[in-house]
């Protein structure tokens, strides 16, 4: 059994959100108060283990008395605050941060996007065929995890996974400005050489699919990859004392990809590369 | 944090200008060669260690002021001295246009494309001929590279270009004190009127080092091709720019309030300065107490001039009323909107009255270090004021004890290096901090947590010098002047089709009818860019616009940051719209999708538009644009693409742009 923290009891605070009334603790953020609501607000840069950057806008919502809208992730429910959720306003700029993207970058693996881009009648391919995309072509230089760039919505999750928020290992960053600004390391050089210790947490945290397991990379390259037909299992990691949580994709009795609990107290989903990386000797035959 | 440098050496060129920032290496843990056995027993590290990452700006400055370009030996050593992971590092130098990550020439002429040039008589023709002479833009030959440049702020004597040329005596050691005494102790190559006047060819020559081989920048407005490629080869043979009393051509009506000194006093001189009333309004501060002064500035109606007309009171006294500690006064001379050019103007012309409004900012919030965040394409103001804070220093009004009264209050300028996003207030923090210049998320506003995370008061360099006026002539006179809601004396950048473009001071409440009357309009006026790329067009007959805040509102449009370009009929819209395009799409910071995105859509719709106007796939692009504006408007993070939108949907709607 996990352990849950408690915290000290917190105000709670009032406001109207979609016409009802809402009441969340002092301190959530107006999607917390969606998801306490059971409303669907679509979310792409948000991080259940990160603090939001907001750079997506998807979840914009409406708030009144502000000039611009506001993204829910990261805006705190404030008393007396009254949002809209579903305004022709949201709704449109939702549309158009939709198009925008999936015009620019491939979101084939991006989950619940196709869903989205129905539900909001956005049309990526309106911009015409000379529109600009991100056209980078995956980047592998190592044996563990690819760097697919071009689907990169650049919502910086990776950068501040790898950076303060979790491992402290600083070795990527944004590169460049504007419409050329992606995820780097130091002289936009191949992973080898720079800071990369390869505890997979940028992977774990990656949205769309742009990082991904070399395994699993290889795997769609084939076409062999399929998701129905994997089980996924949680156990703790043996390779040292602390007891993270690993979760072992398995398909075809094989294991594929690792990630760990988000909601895990030791790992919060950050795991080392023992963790993530290190199951391919139960595979190999020789850890019996 | 466990930093990897990798293996690569600065060369001993790379290593001298950083040094120069920063002194020597305290240790190996710093880049030093040698190690000592305490370094074997003590390791670098912790907070301590990362406390100067303010200091990666100047330092990439002083690599790229030195030898042109920043290579990978010299970012791991800066790297190394600063505590900084070299990835973001990285990240911070390519954000910025002025610096180089590949090899280049030491010099480069930065050619200004912008609106104001381009609009200008003969602009395709100078740039093709720029072309001839220098090749094409990007490319280096005979150790010359060109760039297309946005606004340099120069745009009443457009077409203009900066030449800059790599070498020592940079002035980029503008980091805590150093190099700031090499400056000031230069001498003034002009006389009287203006030392500040010429000297093109800025930086301090530093002994032993040969004339064609120190740092030198060229400003050469207006431009002829044969110009720029006489100041790309040889910047420091380049003729002297004209005195700065010449971008105001009202220059010596005693009405004038801002720009009663320019080109009347020497620049440089203290003692002229005090002459002319210079530091009447800090000894009233001293009189009153900061508590009055916050009231004066309060009840003078005094709003923000940098474009978003904020009340300066309400956001001193929000600062001064901030239990943490300390506070900072920040200001912003990161003048950068297209079509702007009066805090250029005003640094270069009256540098003191900056540094007098500035310690009257920090005692009034409680502040003791003010930052001048000054643009990276402005070698002139950089090099005046320089000079100005250091005289300002060795006569007391700078320092431990300004004007005896106890108080402490320092100034410290940091350099842009071209971005016009770090204007916006947020993203100049993290600039100045030593980040990428993207915005932050407000709240918490900049009152609460702006530089360092601590209470900031940052205004505009515009907004500064009205405290002067505020103080001189009390909170009641200065509010009679304007309008009930627009107070004091305004600011206008004229240029384009008019016969005398510069800086024209008027009261708030003139038409624009009057203020182009003043400037001349010359042909058939067809359109008027109020507030720049960012801001809105008029019809030329709306001449009875009243240049207010209220005033411009009310007719649809925005005052900005008091940009009025004319355009006659000569000039084609259609490119004008495009180059504003590609601005933000240049600018755009690249965080949030609706900007990121949302101006390159924009652009090439733009470029859609503008080689077959009209038809039913205009009309499709005309939707599309209205559609991806709406949503930059209301979804960016912050105002750059927010307003990205404005000036092409103004067109459309106001001048009939593609119709």
């Amino acid at each position: 059994m996990t352990a849950v923290p408690l915290n000290p009891p917190r105000r709670l605070v009032e406001f109207t959100l979609d016409g009802e009334p809402a009441r969340v603790p002092e301190g959530s953020t107006i999607l917390d108060a969606c998801d306490a609501a059971g409303k669907d607000v679509p979310t792409l840069c948000y991080g259940d283990t990160l603090t939001p950057k907001n750079a997506c806008r998807v979840c914009v919502v409406e708030v009144e008395g502000s000039r611009t809208l506001a993204p829910a992730c990261s805006r705190k429910a404030e008393p007396g605050m009254e949002v809209r959720t579903d305004t022709e306003r949201a709704r449109h700029s939702r549309k158009i941060v939709l198009e925008l993207l999936a015009s620019a970058a491939d979101l084939s693996t991006t989950p619940r996007v196709a869903e989205w881009i129905k539900e909001y009648e956005a049309k990526p391919d309106r911009f015409g065929e000379d529109a600009a995309t991100l056209n980078d072509g995956p980047k592998v230089d190592n044996d563990l995890y690819v760097r697919d760039l071009d689907k990169c919505i650049l919502c910086y999750k990776c950068v501040d996974a790898c950076g303060e928020q979790w491992q402290n290992t600083f070795a990527i960053s944004v590169a460049g400005r504007g419409f050329d600004a992606r995820i780097s390391v130091e002289h936009d050089g191949p992973l080898t050489e720079s800071a990369c210790v390869y505890c997979g947490n940028c992977i774990e945290v990656c949205p769309t699919g742009a990082l991904s397991f070399k395994s699993e990379f290889d795997m769609r390259q084939a076409g062999t990859w399929d998701e129905e037909r994997q089980t996924e299992t949680t156990t703790v990691c043996a390779y040292c004392g602390v007891g993270c949580n690993l979760t072992l994709h398995v398909q075809d009795n094989e294991i594929v990809k690792v990630t760990s609990p988000h909601d895990n107290p030791v790992t919060h989903g950050n795991l080392c590369i023992k963790g993530r990386f290190g199951y391919q000797h139960v595979s190999s035959g020789k850890a019996t | 944090m466990d930093l990897r440098f990798g293996d690569s050496k600065p060369t001993d060129e790379e290593k001298a200008a950083v040094d120069e920032l920063l002194g020597p290496p305290a240790s190996a843990w710093e880049g030093a060669d040698d190690r000592s056995t305490g370094d074997l027993r003590w390791a670098l590290g912790g907070r301590d260690a990362r406390e100067r990452r303010d200091l990666l700006l100047p330092g990439l400055h002083a690599v790229n002021d030195r030898v042109g370009w920043i290579s990978e030996g010299a970012l791991s050593y800066l790297c190394r001295r600063l505590t900084v992971p070299p990835a973001e590092a990285y990240g911070v130098a390519t954000f910025y246009s002025m610096f180089s990550m590949r090899p280049r020439p030491s010099k480069v002429v930065h050619v200004c494309t912008d609106i104001a040039c381009a609009a200008a008589p003969g602009a395709d023709a100078f740039r093709a001929d720029v072309e001839q002479r220098l090749g094409p833009a990007g490319q280096a030959r005979d150790g010359v590279v060109w760039e297309p440049s946005p606004c340099l702020g120069l745009c009443e004597r457009a077409p203009a270009a900066l030449a800059i040329r790599a070498g020592q005596g940079c002035p980029s050691a503008a980091g805590p004190g150093a190099g700031a005494a090499e400056a000031a102790s230069a001498p003034s190559p002009n006389g009287a009127n203006g030392s500040a006047n010429g000297a093109n060819g800025s930086g301090p020559a530093s002994p032993g080092v040969a004339r064609e081989d120190a740092y030198a920048t060229a400003v050469v407005a207006p431009a002829t091709a044969e110009a720029v490629e006489a100041a790309a080869r040889a910047p420091q043979d380049a003729p002297g720019e004209p005195g700065a009393g010449l971008a105001v051509p009202q220059a010596g009506d005693p009405s004038l309030k801002l720009l009663s000194r320019i080109g009347v006093v020497d620049p440089e001189s203290l003692d002229d300065y005090r002459a002319h009333g210079g530091y009447r309004a800090l000894r009233r501060a001293f009189a009153i107490g900061p508590a009055a002064v916050l009231r004066e500035v309060t009840d003078s109606g005094l709003v923000g001039r940098g474009g978003a007309a904020f009340p300066t009171g309400r956001k001193w006294q929000a600062t001064a009323a901030q239990p943490d500690q300390p506070h900072y006064v920040v200001c912003n001379a990161d003048e950068s909107e297209p079509g702007t050019f009066k805090d250029r103007v005003l640094m270069e012309g009256d540098p003191y009255a900056l540094i007098e409004a500035m310690t009257i900012a920090g005692y009034a919030t409680g502040a003791h270090h003010g930052y001048l965040y000054l643009r990276g394409e402005y070698p002139r103001a950089l090099r005046v004021l320089t000079g100005a804070i250091q005289q300002a220093r060795a006569r007391g009004l700078l320092g431990p004890d300004v004007l005896g009264q106890g108080y402490a209050f320092d100034i410290e300028i940091r350099r842009g290096a071209g971005a016009y996003i770090c204007g916006e207030e947020t993203a100049l923090f993290n600039s100045l901090e030593g980040n990428r210049g993207e915005p932050r998320s407000k709240p918490p506003f900049p009152v609460e947590k702006g530089l360092f995370g601590k209470p900031t008061a940052a205004n505009n360099v515009e907004t500064l010098v009205n405290v002067l006026t505020v103080l001189e002539l009390g909170a009641e006179a200065y509010a009679a002047i304007g309008t009930g809601k627009s107070t004091g004396p305004k600011l206008f950048c004229v240029s384009g089709s008019v016969e005398r473009p510069g800086i024209y001071e008027l009261p708030f409440g003139a038409t624009l009818g009057e203020l182009l009357s003043l400037a001349g309009v010359t042909g058939d006026l067809r359109a008027v860019l109020l507030g720049g790329a960012a801001g809105g067009f008029v019809r030329g007959d709306e001449l009875d616009i009243p240049l207010t805040f209220e005033g411009t509102r009310e007719a649809g449009t925005t005052l900005g940051s008091g940009v009025v370009l004319a355009l006659d009929s000569s000039v084609p819209l259609p490119r004008i719209l495009l180059r504003i395009a590609e601005f933000f799409r240049d600018e755009s910071c690249g965080q949030c999708v609706p900007c990121r995105i949302g101006t390159v859509r924009q652009e090439e719709a733009l470029g859609r538009l503008a080689e077959r106007a009209g038809g039913p796939e205009a009309a499709t692009d005309i939707a599309l644009l209205r559609e991806v504006g709406e949503a930059m408007r209301d979804a960016s993070i912050c105002g750059l693409g927010q307003t990205a939108w404005n000036a092409v949907e103004s067109a459309i709607d106001r001048l009939g742009a593609y119709a």
